[in-house]
């Protein structure tokens, strides 16, 4: 053994157990989760090329993911505006019940999710207490999916924004304005762009949370197919008539596009750690 | 630009963290605030900038008025210990940030903007540094980018926070000559604060001594450190022996030991101080009736001089000596050796001197 290292010359690493938790790791995502994962591709193997796509580009799955991607987009999208507002206001303000509504963002995580969509449905029914303001329907329709999604996804933003936020050094802030800086121009030049990490990955993890999110929709949305199904929805439809790979099928496509979203959100946020902070030269 | 404060006071809560500060600013001074930790020496220089609010006390640059101005309006460059660069911005963007800020009818064109940065990167010696980031940066480049981006905006005074504090000792050096020469050649008031008293006497044209919220000095490094005018400054400036005693008819008696002290004939003082710096200390090998017999516990080389840690057996006391390499080899002092010390002069602040 000693002859076999010498001739390798393995420099040790500096700190010890690399291979025992790098085995453990590897061990551990695979059992949680390519494991299941590949489960969805084996079932969809079952099927023939046609069937496949015959199933994935049936037109009320098509309408399926339209709907899925738009309202999880605008809810992500709401959760960014809205989550750093109160990020921001829970970071810079001292307040009476500031511990209290901190506490509160968190509900949505804790919340079962069946139990926010009959809460939220009861709300915006057309006789709803909210719901009855309104000249329009929102309980029901893709307006009411989005209100369930920027729910569910609140706590994201406020999470990876608030750390952010609280770490930011106030002197950045005071040099700016010994620059002759106004305080909308210190904001925008300065404290913003050091949000925009936290904001891109508060925005991945709602907008991928919105993406599979089932129980607090089916009671808001009303199910209609082409209308108000989202594509989760659709997957339980198919497998309730038994049909399998039916619903591996399009869980497949909703797979890959999960994928490709993450992988590019983690692309860009390594361009963006890349360009201030990473590449020091030493 | 002359700077004037009156009166300043400032509290944090229940402690007093400026007491009544006047201190007047020649036009082109360069002025270092030296003090221990918590002497308001900082807080002092972010009242002036417009960073901190002050409670009652005037601020007159110029003669005018400054205390109801926001920093932004004040028109000073301030430069902070841990450098305060804005890292998503390269350092060419760092420098142009305050001509990039103002509105449109001041704000220079951009060929005037290059023009005034790349003049500042040379001044500072950074020219092939500006598409870099701050974090590619060592904490010296920083710094001077800190500083090229506060004269920018050509300030009409430099605020420096502990600029060099955070550098390691020969950066600092350097630094510091180099602030001395590019004050000498822009003649821009400009004030900062240390607490390392070296830093103070090399770099500033006067020195404000700072002390629990009080102004304890204010003079030229060579009249601060000759003349302390408090006990604080004679300690907080350099190396100092304490002689402990009572003063008897202008003697300072002090255990086995006195010494009269000129201009002190006629106090007598139960408890008293006597001060003197190490190299105020005359050393002999053969005992007399005014010196002190004390044995030689360390002897450190410093460079060119030699400093020596002495016990005296009669007080239970630690001394300081130092004196240069050639008296001390003519001398012959070994470690352990016992030794005869004199001190040159000891000044004694007797109570008017240092009462408020």
């Amino acid at each position: 053994m000693t002859i076999l290292f010498s001739k390798k010359r393995r420099r040790p690493f500096r700190l010890p157990g690399f291979s025992l938790t790098l085995g453990f790791t590897i061990f551990y995502v695979s059992l949680l989760i390519l494991l299941p994962l590949s489960m969805v591709i084996f079932h969809t193997l079952s099927l023939n090329w046609q069937n496949f796509l015959a199933i994935i580009t049936d037109s009320r799955a098509i309408s399926a993911y339209k709907l899925t991607l738009s309202t999880s987009f605008i809810a992500a999208l709401l959760n960014v505006i809205f989550g750093t507002i109160i990020a921001w206001v829970l970071v810079r303000y001292q307040f009476f019940g500031k511990k209290f509504l901190d506490g509160i963002v968190d509900l949505p995580f804790a919340l079962p999710t069946a139990v926010a969509g009959i809460a939220l449905t009861s709300l915006y029914a057309n006789n709803g207490w909210i719901g009855q303001f309104f000249s329009f329907k929102i309980a029901f329709t893709p307006i009411g999916i989005i209100i369930a999604l920027t729910f569910i996804g609140l706590p994201f933003v406020v999470r990876t924004v608030q750390p952010v936020l609280d770490s930011f050094r106030t002197e950045e802030e005071e040099a700016s304005a010994s620059l002759g800086a106004n305080r909308l121009q210190t904001f925008s030049k300065i404290i913003f762009p050091a949000m925009v990490p936290a904001i891109l990955t508060g925005f991945t993890l709602a907008f991928a949370r919105a993406l599979g999110e089932y129980g607090s929709i089916v009671f808001i949305a009303g199910n209609l197919p082409f209308k108000t199904e989202i594509t989760p929805l659709l997957i339980m439809t198919k497998l309730e008539q038994y049909d399998y790979a039916g619903a591996t099928a399009i869980a497949f496509v909703m797979l890959l596009a999960s994928f490709i979203f993450l992988f590019t959100m983690n692309g860009l946020q390594w361009l963006i750690q890349r360009k201030y902070s990473l590449n020091r030269s030493r | 630009m002359t700077i004037q404060l009156e009166n300043i006071n400032k509290h944090f809560g229940n402690y007093h963290a400026l007491q009544n500060i006047s201190l007047q600013i020649q036009q082109g001074e360069l002025i270092a605030l030296l003090g221990p930790s918590g002497s308001g020496k900082t807080s002092l220089l972010r009242i002036l900038a417009g960073l901190e609010s002050l409670d009652d006390g005037n601020i007159l640059f110029d003669q005018k008025d400054m205390v109801a101005l926001s920093a932004k309006e004040r028109n000073i460059g301030f430069v902070f210990q841990h450098y305060a660069l804005f890292n998503h911005m390269s350092v060419f963007d760092n420098i142009a940030y305050g001509l990039n800020v103002r509105s449109k009818k001041r704000r220079p064109t951009k060929e005037h903007i290059k023009a005034k940065v790349m003049e500042l990167l040379s001044l500072v010696k950074l020219e092939d540094f500006a598409k870099r980031y701050p974090a590619q940066l060592s904490g010296g480049q920083r710094q001077r980018v800190a500083l090229a981006r506060a004269l920018a905006v050509e300030p009409r005074v430099l605020l420096l926070d502990e600029p060099f504090g955070a550098l390691d000792a020969k950066v600092r050096k350097e630094l510091r000559r180099w602030l001395r020469k590019l004050h000498n050649d822009y003649q821009i008031t400009s004030i900062f604060v240390t607490h390392d008293q070296e830093e103070a006497l090399d770099v500033a044209d006067r020195i404000v001594v700072m002390n629990e919220g009080r102004i304890e000095q204010v003079g030229t490094p060579v009249e601060v450190y000759d003349n302390p005018a408090t006990p604080f400054v004679y300690d907080f400036l350099g190396n100092v022996n304490l002689f402990k005693g009572c003063l008897q008819k202008g003697k300072l008696v002090n255990g086995d030991f006195s010494l009269a002290i000129p201009g002190a004939e006629y106090q007598d003082l139960s408890a008293t101080v006597g001060y003197v710096r190490p190299h105020d200390m005359s050393i002999d090998t053969t005992p007399s009736d005014s010196n002190i017999a004390a044995t030689v516990t360390h002897i450190h080389t410093i460079g060119s001089s030699i400093r020596l840690e002495m016990h005296r057996a009669d007080t239970n006391e630690y001394l300081e000596a130092e004196l240069t390499k050639n008296n001390f080899e003519l001398l012959t002092i070994l470690k352990g050796d016992t030794i005869y010390i004199k001190p040159k002069h000891l000044k004694v602040f007797t109570p008017e001197d240092f009462s408020i």
